[in-house]
């Protein structure tokens, strides 16, 4: 019964599909843009993200402002670029840093199983029993507040994640029988680890990453909204929405902008992500 | 079931001793001294060797620890050194306002949950579902930071039909409490919702499939009916599961929201403790929410084997 539905869905998924990829590639557009503002932000021809003026508080569009300005008179435009700076350094780093150590760590416990399986899954379990706004919050309050210790403190608690995806993937590949031949050609433990699962384990992973890309996003624009992420006159997103909250009255502009920006590079993250994940779900590529 | 319940309370214990040792540990990232942090730069190096000594912090590390784990045990979670409150007793007055904001905002998550999912399950592919699957894919994308300023902005500042921040205790005046939660509680339902309907939607589909179902159709009864009664209960598995994970994304949510609307909660309690560099309510307040985090993931699993026999019995 459930497979012949799933064959009639295949039958009928081409259309939606074809739509998807649409908007699928705007995604990835709106990626690459705010990635190359960030990373050429010193190089475009922009107003200072930090340069105030008090006679052009809240000003509305025009030439010199593309954007306007904001409570402090800054131009908004350049705040919003460097902001992605700041979103996407942590954005990236963090997922990098639980990518990595996860990655590791997984694969040797779903390799190795044993004791030393039980231990680090066991020491993941103890940090997913912290909500993790909570955990982040409290070691940044004693470590401080900067772009890098923000970046540490999450790509730390986006360890786990990352190693359950890594294990469960590398226990299912194990099993399978290139692992056994490379074993039988006489394959040392470290060959197929790097040679035989890494490779097959990357794509999963990268899927992941991208979905970690989005969370830790918002997870930082949370912080900086708090007062609580990266420190002043640092611009970023979330900063910028907590500020333009004070005068939602006069000039909501000044939170709205910020937050679009915001909603729509964590969608462009969550829309590439899931599509990818679709393509490496080991679920849906047995049809 | 005891069997079960057993095995789960085995592993419970080892988990609540390393949160306690983490939560513990984490105060010691904090660089350099904990007293001076505490007392401020100005301090005389008198007071700081004083609380020092009446801190522990002169103590070795483990010593410290164990010192610690023995006061918590015996509900001793230490003073305020700014309010002078014991910890306890403010985690108390704050609970109640944490709690009532987070059951209302998953009910109306699963009251705007609950029948989309099961109507986009009904409907399956059809427009109607793409739409709602579409958009709830869409509003995952919404931190709640930015549903709370759209919420604000529009029931606030242009309506005028809620206050934006502020908050009554329920004895005083019993409606604008429960006005003052409605836009706290709906920005945390915006986002619980779509996850809630995604997980229905999901399972409901597959249940809809069992031949039971046809049986259920065959004999007559009323769609009402079949749903309601024969589908929902076996479809709502994985969404108490969900609910279970989602405890987790919502405490996170209640910090944020608590701030944002200045409802004296548990989330409220924490970020003003980071503010006034209070670490013994900080530190406090994390351990609570972690235990209370833990004992809650492990009654929501005692649940799901109630739901499930099977997994109960280990062979699902």
């Amino acid at each position: 019964m459930a497979v012949l539905d799933t064959a009639v869905d295949g039958a009928v998924a081409p259309r939606p599909q074809r739509r998807l990829s649409n908007v699928f590639w705007a995604a990835a557009a709106w990626i690459a843009i705010v990635v190359l503002a960030a990373a050429f932000a010193n190089f475009l021809p922009i107003q200072s993200p930090t340069d105030m003026d008090m006679l052009a508080r809240r000003m509305p569009p025009d030439a010199q402002h593309w954007l306007g300005t904001d409570g402090l008179g800054r131009d908004i435009l350049s705040r919003l670029i460097f902001g992605a700076r700041t979103s996407l350094t942590v954005g990236l780093l963090s997922p990098l840093i639980g990518l990595l150590f996860g990655a590791a760590l997984g694969m040797l416990a779903g390799y190795f199983r044993g004791k030393f399986e039980a231990l680090a899954m066991g020491g993941m379990d103890v940090l997913l029993a912290f909500p993790p706004l909570v955990l982040v919050l409290a070691i940044t309050a004693y470590l401080g507040q900067s772009v890098l210790n923000l970046s540490m403190t999450i790509g730390f608690l986006s360890i786990p994640p990352f190693a359950r995806v890594a294990r469960a993937t590398t226990l299912s590949l194990a099993q399978r029988e290139f692992v056994t031949a490379a074993r039988a050609l006489g394959a040392t433990h470290a060959r197929i680890l790097l040679r035989e699962l890494l490779p097959n384990v990357l794509l999963p992973l990268a899927a992941f990453f991208l979905l970690a890309v989005a969370v830790t996003i918002v997870v930082e624009g949370a912080l900086s909204f708090l007062g609580l992420g990266v420190p002043p006159p640092t611009s970023s997103w979330g900063s910028m929405i907590g500020e333009g909250r004070e005068s939602l009255d006069i000039a909501p502009w000044l939170a709205f902008i910020p937050a679009g920006v915001l909603f729509l590079t964590v969608l462009a993250f969550n829309l590439v992500g899931d599509a990818l994940r679709a393509i490496t779900d080991p679920r849906e590529n047995a049809l | 079931m005891l069997g079960y319940v057993g095995r789960r309370l085995l592993h419970l214990f080892p988990v609540l001793l390393a949160v306690t040792l983490l939560t513990f540990l984490i105060a010691s990232l904090l660089p350099g001294d904990l007293a001076v942090a505490i007392l401020g730069d100005q301090a005389t190096p008198e007071k700081v060797a004083a609380l020092r000594g009446q801190m522990g912090l002169d103590q070795p590390v483990a010593w410290r620890y164990l010192h610690w784990l023995g006061d918590v045990i015996h509900g001793e979670l230490g003073r305020s050194f700014r309010t002078g409150e014991t910890v306890l007793a403010t985690i108390g007055a704050r609970l109640p306002v944490s709690l009532e904001l987070m059951i209302m905002a998953e009910l109306a998550g699963l009251l705007i949950g609950v029948p989309l999912g099961i109507l986009c399950a009904v409907r399956q592919g059809g427009s109607l579902d793409r739409l709602l699957t579409g958009s709830a894919f869409g509003m995952l994308s919404v931190p709640a930071f930015l549903w709370a300023i759209l919420l604000i902005y529009l029931f606030a500042v242009e309506l005028h039909l809620l206050p934006a921040t502020g908050w009554v205790p329920f004895e005083e005046d019993a409606l604008g409490n429960l006005k003052s939660f409605v836009l706290p509680a709906l920005t945390l339902a915006l986002g619980e919702w779509p996850v809630l309907m995604r997980v229905l939607r999901s399972d409901m589909i597959a249940t809809l499939q069992e031949d039971y179902i046809a049986m259920a159709k065959a004999k007559g009864l009323r769609p009402a009916r079949i749903l309601l009664v024969h589908a929902l209960k076996p479809s709502s598995l994985t969404l108490v599961t969900v609910s279970g994970i989602n405890i987790g994304r919502l405490i996170g949510g209640a910090i944020i929201v608590e701030t944002i609307f200045a409802l004296p909660g548990i989330g409220r309690l924490l970020v003003g403790a980071i503010y006034t560099r209070d670490f013994i309510i900080l530190q406090g307040v994390v351990l609570f929410v972690a235990v209370g985090f833990v004992l809650l993931n492990f009654a929501v699993d005692m649940l799901y084997a109630v739901l499930d026999p099977r997994i109960r019995h280990g062979r699902a």
